[in-house]
């Protein structure tokens, strides 16, 4: 069986002392198509930005078996920035051009291919700030195939886009699926979930359940990820969970 | 009227010292604005020119008014200011702004107090506001050595600044070191508040930074052209801000600071981008 491109151990992530990541560990098989539900305030995000590096773990370790990519949530964003498609998008060749070196040759054709994929052709030239809310997410999916990572972390890459675009971007995730990359998304729908994602981690600050999809989210464990989500104890003392 | 435009500078070498300056620093306080701007930091730049006075004042004291001296103490109490408070919000739970105002207010009251202790009236006022006698081949020299350093700087650093603008959490995800350059920017921008003392004085250096920038965002659409545009705003009010300055006898702080405050006025008002005319001009829609 091939190694898993992410593993997680023990993994808790704070935000002031308060826990947003619990005592998690599992790992990701290589190839595989995940999607990470749970309550508002469940620590997804967390999670993702843990394991893109962004936020350091108070305890445990994530280890990764190639470069990821992260998909923020677009809402985090300054929209109105004056910059044009095209430079949105050649940024996803950061991580082979950096601060310094020329672009590649190349550069713009591989930036108008990945517009033309996402169904934005002809918006090289535009400002990011005439774009739609979904235009703009097309335009950060683009990116993301610039920066041709073999594990992707996605962050609620649905919300406030509509239909047709879901479906467009939908048909993205199914393509890299078939690349053999591996695939790890925050999503809140979850008949979307059980119809494409064949496996679902159930968050809750700690895991309710991860594995095969219609398993994870049985009602028995969203009932119980309402409830951890919504425990918040005062008067919690320091955790003296073992560090195994 | 080419005798009102011209002569002063052909008469006058303080005004073409002056001028020369100004219009180096145009070229390279402009970029550093529009940073400024894009991350909404705008007041940042305002804050680091007030916090620069009481280095300035300690500078005077020790070396009374030599532009190594005053540079020396701006440099040290900009630098001082800018990480102070940065660090100092961190550390205390968020809010850059309060501890920015608190710092750059104590800062202004004591660089007024600490001057006026020693200096006459006239040298508060060119200290404060700037004066055209005051930039002298050392001045000169520090404001275009400050301008071809920050564009050199500027060259190199320009993909990191823009992503850093754009995407803070993609630049960290990437490993770009945001914060590395975020503080190398800081850095430039204490420089060319320094540079511009003389000429502006402390509470107008800042004019020059802001003012075209913040102007240009209504010509162009991306960062190269509003770079481009906030360049040539500045050195236009620089030239128009001076002439002002000579023929009517003001300081030359609030003289180029006006000059650019019209440039901005019009742009505002009558820009291709976001101004009042695109907002509140009733043209036809567009068929498609």
């Amino acid at each position: 069986m091939a190694p898993p491109a992410i593993r997680i151990e023990n993994l808790t992530v704070v935000h002031g002392r308060r826990p947003a990541v619990h005592h998690l560990s599992g790992s990701v098989a290589a190839g595989s198509l995940t999607a990470i539900v749970g309550p508002n305030g469940a620590g997804k995000t967390t999670l993702l930005r843990a394991i893109a590096g962004l936020h350091p773990p108070a305890e445990g370790r994530v280890s990764l078996a190639g470069r990821v990519a992260l998909l923020p949530q677009a809402a985090a964003l300054d929209r109105g920035f004056p910059i044009s498609c095209r430079d949105v998008v050649l940024l996803g060749l950061w991580g082979r051009v950096g601060a310094f070196a020329p672009m590649p040759p190349d550069a713009a054709e591989r930036a108008e291919a990945a517009l033309a994929a996402v169904g934005l052709s002809g918006f090289a030239r535009r400002p990011v700030g005439t774009l739609s809310a979904g235009q703009f997410q097309r335009l950060l999916f683009a990116r993301l195939l610039l920066q041709d990572a073999p594990i992707l972390l996605l962050d609620e890459p649905f919300t406030a886009v509509d239909a047709r675009t879901a479906a467009d971007l939908l048909a993205i995730i199914r393509r890299w699926h078939g690349e053999g990359r591996t695939i790890l998304a925050v999503l809140h729908d979850l008949d979307l979930v059980r119809a494409e994602f064949p496996e679902a981690l159930l968050l809750a600050r700690e895991a309710i359940a991860w594995g095969p999809t219609e398993q994870a989210l049985s009602a028995g464990n969203r009932l119980r990820a309402r409830m951890m989500a919504e425990a918040w104890d005062d008067t919690a003392a320091a955790c003296a969970r073992d560090a195994a | 009227m080419i005798e009102a435009l011209f002569g002063p500078f052909a008469e006058f070498s303080f005004l073409r010292r002056a001028l020369v300056g100004c219009l180096a620093l145009s070229v390279s306080a402009a970029p550093l604005g529009m940073v400024l701007m894009l991350r909404r930091m705008s007041l940042t730049g305002d804050v680091l020119a007030h916090g620069i006075l009481p280095g300035v004042a300690a500078g005077f004291l020790v070396g009374g008014v030599s532009v190594v001296a005053l540079a020396a103490g701006g440099l040290a109490g900009g630098l001082a200011v800018a990480l102070g408070a940065g660090a100092l919000s961190r550390a205390t739970g968020g809010r850059e702004d309060a501890s920015l105002a608190a710092a750059y207010l104590v800062a202004l009251a004591f660089g007024v107090a600490l001057v006026s202790t020693v200096a006459d009236s006239v040298e508060v006022m060119a200290l404060l506001f700037g004066s055209v006698l005051g930039v002298d081949d050392a001045a000169l020299l520090l404001m275009c050595g400050v301008a071809t350093l920050t564009l050199f700087v500027l060259a190199f650093a320009w993909r990191p600044l823009v992503l850093e603008c754009f995407d803070p959490g993609f630049a960290a995800a990437e490993g770009a070191r945001g914060g590395l350059w975020h503080l190398v920017f800081l850095a430039l921008v204490v420089l060319n508040v320094v540079a511009a003392i003389a000429a502006l004085g402390t509470l107008m250096a800042v004019g020059l930074l802001m003012l075209p920038a913040i102007a240009a965002r209504h010509w162009a659409a991306e960062v190269a052209g509003i770079a481009k545009v906030a360049a040539g705003i500045g050195a236009g009010a620089s030239v128009l801000g001076l002439l002002i300055s000579y023929h009517a006898d003001l300081p030359s702080g609030p003289a180029i600071v006006l000059a650019a405050g019209a440039a901005w006025a019009v742009s505002v008002g009558a820009g291709p981008v976001d101004s009042l005319l695109v907002r509140f001009a009733r043209r036809r829609h567009l068929a498609g």
